[in-house]
């Protein structure tokens, strides 16, 4: 009788193994029919795009548009972080890795297989609450005040009151960029992690004396962004470069796109998406820029 | 004679389904022990591969305080020290739950002795709503409320333990409250009726019988408490500061284990040294958990009555 039942329970388990792998592999097979797709106009298949939650909302919305005019095609966007996006590309589990930095930077992530599109360009700029009435410091006053070396606003002709760093979570692609930027390999001091731009802004909206770094999309009145050299953190400037916190928002493939994807890709980059949509949502297009950088951080004329 | 003896050895069509029946408990209880064997496996495989793969030295792990796991220090070693985040886990469960045990076995003693049967149909409720309320709903009303109050009230930035404290302390308070109620309803009547018999007032029954009579109960409640509170991530992420420090005070701020996974598992690539070491913080957590559910195990067979 024990028998039995362990033979019917072992018996059991395997069917639905079974039926679960046979799930699978049908659906790598579709997935695997999308990436070969075929170059006619009817191209149809999934696409999958995981990763940097400040890209995510911009395709999205691209998305949405894109399916309005290619009903066979299915995209899926999800957030999940820079690093999630690019190590589930390198495995194959999503088609598309959305991040906010370079593959090259990544611990962990083989750049080589990857193939790198650059679909818009953020930049970001120091905030602090309005309190602290700080409207301009020089790039080495940010340095230290993201270091610790100055801890209150009078130091640097504010008010006298103490400088609370609120620092984005290690390893976002916000925040990797702002440390390359400003920092230059100091290390920053330890203090507030907070993993969104979102909580960020709310938080130095009503915590006086505080100091973060956010997005331009996710800037608006009730803070204060604080110029650098008495250079403005606007869209012409990053562009020229004049403003040195910016970075491209990338989409990873692994190897070259295809057939959905690529045609994916390639809408991103029409001056469908890059010349309203782009602008609209606060970003900056990847055509106006009139400079580029490279993995290691190297700003060149283009 | 053969067709009775047919009739007999073969099985009937209850038999099918006894087996039948039989079958889907059994195949059912083996999906769920294979699901417990491979989260343990795969979080304890992940966790491991810290001390195994990359070499940290487990005792440097549990007691330095310095968490940088994307660097290395000047000798060359990654820099885990997960001190920092166990203390702080740790401290924020055990304040909230001596904070909150007073309230909840108030309302406990309150719905079992003294309320109508009316009240406790209208209290009953109103708690089991606090389960029912979202985790990130406490956090939102943490950082708009209770945040800016505590700066108020006592400077700095309003993020830190204290404030991870008051969150917990309203999330806890109904698993803590409902089970101590049944634990106090569950001491039989006539222990109750004996001690009035003897001329005990009402206060002296419950102080020396009944809660006495029901403290494995109330101890099984308060560490089903603990246990929720040790485990709560998202809330205590939006109030806590999310800063992998010694906490100094109870209002800087400091970083719990769940804050710390939450907040940096989507930044880190699998099977990279930042990873492993949040999965050996999430090992941790798997660990007290076991714990805890131990202590209640030990409680339980130790107090029945």
């Amino acid at each position: 009788m024990k028998k039995k039942t362990i033979i019917s329970l072992v018996l059991g388990v395997a069917a639905l193994m079974l039926i679960l792998t046979g799930c699978g592999n049908s659906g790598s097979k579709d997935s695997s029919a999308a990436s070969k797709g075929n170059s006619s106009n009817e191209t149809s298949g999934k696409v999958t795009a995981v990763g940097s939650t400040a890209l995510q909302p911009l395709v999205e919305k691209a998305a949405t548009n894109f399916q309005k005019k290619n009903s066979k095609i299915n995209i899926t966007v999800q957030g999940g972080g820079s690093g999630t996006g690019l190590s589930q590309v390198q495995d194959k589990s999503v088609e598309i890795g959305n991040s906010d930095i370079f593959a090259e930077e990544k611990q962990g992530i083989d750049s080589k297989k990857l193939t790198d599109h650059k679909v818009a360009v953020v930049g970001m700029a120091p905030v602090v609450n309005k309190d602290a009435n700080v409207k301009n410091l020089t790039m080495d006053q940010v340095k230290k005040i993201f270091t610790g070396k100055i801890t209150n606003w009078k130091e640097v002709g504010g008010k006298d009151e103490k400088i609370t760093v609120v620092n984005r979570a290690k390893g976002s692609g916000t925040r990797a960029t702002f440390e390359a930027a400003v920092l230059k390999g100091a290390e920053a001091v330890k203090s507030q992690e907070q993993d969104s731009n979102g909580t960020v802004q709310k938080i130095v909206e009503s915590t006086p004396g505080a100091v973060s770094y956010l997005a331009f999309s996710y800037i608006n009145d009730k803070i204060q962004a604080v110029s650098i050299d008495n250079v403005k953190p606007t869209d012409a400037n990053v562009e020229t470069n004049k403003w040195k916190i910016w970075s491209y928002e990338h989409m990873y493939t692994n190897g070259a796109a295809k057939g959905a994807i690529a045609k994916f890709i390639n809408y991103m980059n029409s001056d469908d998406v890059q010349k309203s949509l782009v602008k609209d949502m606060g970003y900056i297009s990847i055509h106006n820029m009139k400079v580029q950088k490279d993995s290691k951080g190297t700003v060149s004329s283009k | 004679m053969d067709k009775i003896q047919k009739k007999l050895q073969t099985k009937s069509k209850a038999t099918f389904q006894d087996y039948f029946g039989k079958g889907i408990c059994y195949l059912c209880i083996g999906l769920i022990i294979l699901l417990v064997t491979c989260i343990l496996y795969f979080i304890a495989s992940k966790g491991l591969a810290t001390f195994t793969k990359d070499k940290v030295n487990v005792f440097d792990f549990l007691t330095k305080t310095n968490w940088n796991p994307g660097a290395l220090d000047n000798k060359g070693r990654p820099d885990i020290g997960a001190l920092p985040m166990i203390v702080t886990s740790f401290s924020v469960t055990l304040l909230a739950a001596l904070i909150a045990t007073p309230f909840a076995i108030g309302v406990a003693i309150f719905m079992s002795e003294f309320s109508s049967k009316n009240g406790s149909k209208i209290l009953q409720p109103v708690i089991e709503l606090l389960v029912g309320i979202p985790s990130v709903v406490y956090g939102f009303i943490g950082l708009s409320v209770i945040v800016p109050f505590i700066r108020r009230i006592f400077g700095g930035t309003g993020f830190g333990i204290f404030s991870g404290t008051l969150v917990l302390f309203v999330m806890i308070l109904p698993t803590i409250t409902s089970l101590s109620v049944d634990s106090l309803k569950s001491v039989p009547m006539y222990y109750r009726q004996a001690s009035l018999a003897l001329g005990a007032t009402r206060w002296q029954t419950i102080y020396k019988v009944v809660l006495r009579a029901a403290i494995p109960g109330l101890l099984t409640a308060i560490i089903f408490g603990i246990a929720r509170a040790f485990g709560e991530a998202l809330a205590v992420q939006m109030v806590i500061g999310n800063a992998a420090l010694m906490p100094k005070n109870l209002i800087s701020p400091a970083s719990t284990l769940t804050s710390k996974l939450t907040t940096d598992i989507g930044n880190t690539v699998m099977g990279t040294l930042p990873n492993n070491a949040l999965w050996s913080l999430a090992l941790i957590l798997l660990l007290m958990s076991l714990i805890l559910n131990l202590i209640v195990k030990f409680i339980g067979k130790r107090g029945r009555f």
